[in-house]
């Protein structure tokens, strides 16, 4: 997949502090170009220049989908990052340009639904944002939890009572404990989804309390991020030329053969209809399958890769080609 | 360059046909002698000057038949097109994709006038210029979906992504491979694909499935599908398979060149931003033998495509009864010379 061809440019518009580890940045188009439309529950992806390399992020946009001229993200800073949150902490500066991927959805409302259950936990409340906006523009049934440590964490319960009043519903977790999924979800009606994004461990309580009570797992949804495109860079050796090439972290395999200029046959991009298989010969590192066209037995066997998503995870790749 | 647009019909006295250059772009679909299912998907990126991929909907010389003839069947039947519901946002997400579209592509025959929220739609071929509110489906003389569609060549399914599948929701349907939209209603991706011979068994749709599930907004891919029409008939649905199935025994060797048709459906598949449902596009192109025959290599080739094509693909398609008429009249364009791959005329 060609990442760069479509990449979106931003500015950094303005930058909001909104607890001490929580950062706001408002974007705005980079060019003379709207941004395109986005459904609730999107993300993007920034590449942010970190060290002379490209690291890539996934953030929520938060704010009204409507709206074209900018978008909203939020930040926590990560303890253990030394990527990302960080240098959007410390780095980012209003002005500065950054490159975006279009938006992408793996958190989408399901329209069929009778009633719809928003549980946000800390900077999970970002995507719950946009639900929260979107079903209440549809006059759908809906209710939200947000659970914070804190009133000072409570960064959003303003905007979230203003989009939905009455259906939110507070839970500061230093005062009330932990949210109880149990009774939360044994008195929703048939028909409901719930929608979670939070800390690990809460999405593990949501996910338990819900197999235990019965709710078809199909109804319960929480938040998932597409996997960034690229991966470490590696070496690729072609047998029948003896030519040797880098592959480097943001091109795929077979955009680097394009590149240079190695006649390489491929149809869908997408690892789906096998038109760039390819022959492994040897592989001094483990080959990355991110394809849904090769068997199991065809993966472990180590003999085939599709490169227009798959890779090694570095060291060297020899091919028969 | 503009469009030469026809007066034709496909029904009646099937005054249908292809000028030369409509031949010449025809959507040939094969590129070897022997046909099988693939994943044959691939981004549906900006084609050569004149090609049927040129734009991201292809408009060409037969407009006013085709949007004449969809308004003749809707007229019959109503329920050619339908939308669950739950589509509505999908449904402006269309007219939005299909007007932008169309009026970047088409300036000389279709222009969009935007000012907030307030639209006006000017369409020159049908004389049409319709002011209305985006988001606001009374401003529309009807819903979104069937306003756009109604103006735009090809069928349309837009499919609603959900439990990790897509759902067929909404379509309008009045020129179908015999297909009913009021039966696939609804359906999951697999349901409506249930018919398909061998292409499950390959794990065809399987892969198609997860590949769908992925897609981008902004990066459409599309795929060519084909089958054969006697007559150059878009409505074929089994509603009405009483008035055009029994066509198939009117082929003879000696007619099938005129009457048997070679049926390309140019399907395409585009991410819609506020839905994050999926357009399925379904423009059908269709071409006789004795057209496709103006070019002697695409003649060759498909006498050697139908010769091979497995039983099941025969049964399938409906080509059982007439394929010895059409492989004997193909038979004199074969000379049994060997033709390079690919899929161009010459």
């Amino acid at each position: 997949m060609t990442t760069n061809a479509t990449a979106l440019s931003a500015v950094i518009y303005k930058v909001s502090e909104l607890a001490p580890d929580v950062r706001e940045f408002t974007l705005i188009p980079g060019n003379d170009e709207l941004f395109p439309l986005y459904s609730a529950g999107s993300h993007v992806v920034l590449s942010l220049p970190i060290g002379g390399r490209i690291h890539r992020n996934a953030y929520s946009l938060l704010g009204d989908p409507a709206r074209r001229d900018h978008w909203r993200i939020a930040v926590r800073r990560q303890q253990s990052s030394r990527g990302g949150s960080a240098w959007l902490h410390d780095e980012a500066r209003a002005g500065m340009y950054i490159d975006l991927s279009p938006p992408v959805n793996l958190f989408s409302l399901v329209r069929t639904a009778r009633h719809h259950v928003l549980v946000a936990g800390g900077i999970g409340i970002t995507p719950i944002l946009s639900q929260a906006r979107e079903l209440a523009r549809l006059g759908a049934s809906f209710e939200v939890h947000y659970a914070f440590r804190g009133p000072a964490n409570a960064v959003f319960l303003h905007d979230l009572k203003a989009i939905a009043p009455d259906r939110v519903h507070p839970h500061d977790s230093d005062r009330d404990g932990q949210l109880e999924f149990g009774p939360l979800l044994a008195r929703q009606a048939l028909g409901t989804h719930l929608y979670i994004c939070g800390p690990q461990g809460m999405v593990d309580a949501c996910m338990q309390a819900g197999a235990r009570l019965g709710w078809p797992s199909k109804h319960l949804h929480s938040e998932q991020f597409i996997a960034p495109a690229g991966g470490e860079p590696f070496e690729v050796e072609l047998k029948r030329s003896g030519k040797r090439f880098t592959v480097p972290r943001d091109l795929s395999l077979l955009e680097t053969l394009e590149l240079n200029q190695v006649d390489t046959p491929s149809l869908c991009r997408g690892g789906a209809c096998g038109q760039c298989e390819l022959e492994v010969l040897d592989a001094t590192g483990a080959l990355v399958h991110h394809d849904v066209y090769l068997s199991a037995e065809e993966r472990a066997s180590g003999r085939k890769i599709m490169p227009c998503v798959s890779r090694l995870d570095g060291g060297c790749l020899v091919l028969n080609h | 360059m503009a469009i030469a647009f026809k007066q034709e019909t496909f029904r009646g006295e099937y005054t249908y046909a292809n000028s030369d250059a409509a031949i010449r772009r025809f959507p040939f679909p094969f590129a070897q002698d022997s046909y099988m299912y693939s994943v044959n998907m691939e981004p549906h990126t900006k084609g050569p000057v004149g090609s049927v991929f040129e734009n991201a909907f292809d408009i060409d010389e037969h407009y006013l038949g085709e949007c004449e003839d969809r308004r003749i069947t809707l007229a019959r039947d109503p329920q050619r097109c339908q939308s669950l519901p739950h589509m509505i946002d999908a449904e402006w997400d269309v007219l939005e994709l299909i007007m932008t579209s169309l009026a970047r592509d088409y300036p000389e025959n279709f222009t969009l006038l935007r000012d907030g929220s307030h639209w006006t739609w000017i369409n020159r071929p049908l004389n049409i210029r319709q002011p209305f509110i985006f988001g606001d489906a009374a401003t529309l003389p009807r819903q979104p979906f069937e306003y756009i569609t109604r103006q735009t060549q090809g069928d349309f399914v837009i499919m609603d992504q959900r439990d990790n599948n897509l759902f067929a929701d909404a379509g309008m349907v009045t020129s179908q491979a015999d297909w009913s939209l009021s039966f696939d209603l609804g359906m999951s991706f697999m349901e409506w694909h249930a018919p398909v011979p061998l292409a499950h068994e390959l794990g065809i749709f399987d892969r198609a499935l997860k590949y769908l599930l992925m897609l981008q907004q902004g990066r459409p891919v599309r795929r060519l599908n084909w089958t054969m029409t006697i007559n150059p008939r878009l409505d074929t649905a089994p509603e009405t398979y009483p008035e055009w199935g029994t066509d198939r025994a009117s082929v003879t060797p000696e007619n099938a060149g005129d009457k048997v048709h070679l049926r390309v459906e140019l399907q395409t598949l585009f991410r819609l931003p506020r839905s994050n449902a999926m357009l399925f596009g379904i423009r059908c192109y269709l071409a006789s033998l004795a057209e496709l025959a103006t070019y002697p290599r695409w003649a060759a080739r498909l006498h050697r495509v139908l010769g091979s094509l497995p039983n099941e693909l025969q049964e399938y398609k409906g080509l059982t009864r007439y394929r010895p008429s059409a492989l004997q009249w193909l038979s004199a364009h074969d000379d049994g010379r060997e033709l390079a791959l690919g899929t161009e005329p010459v």
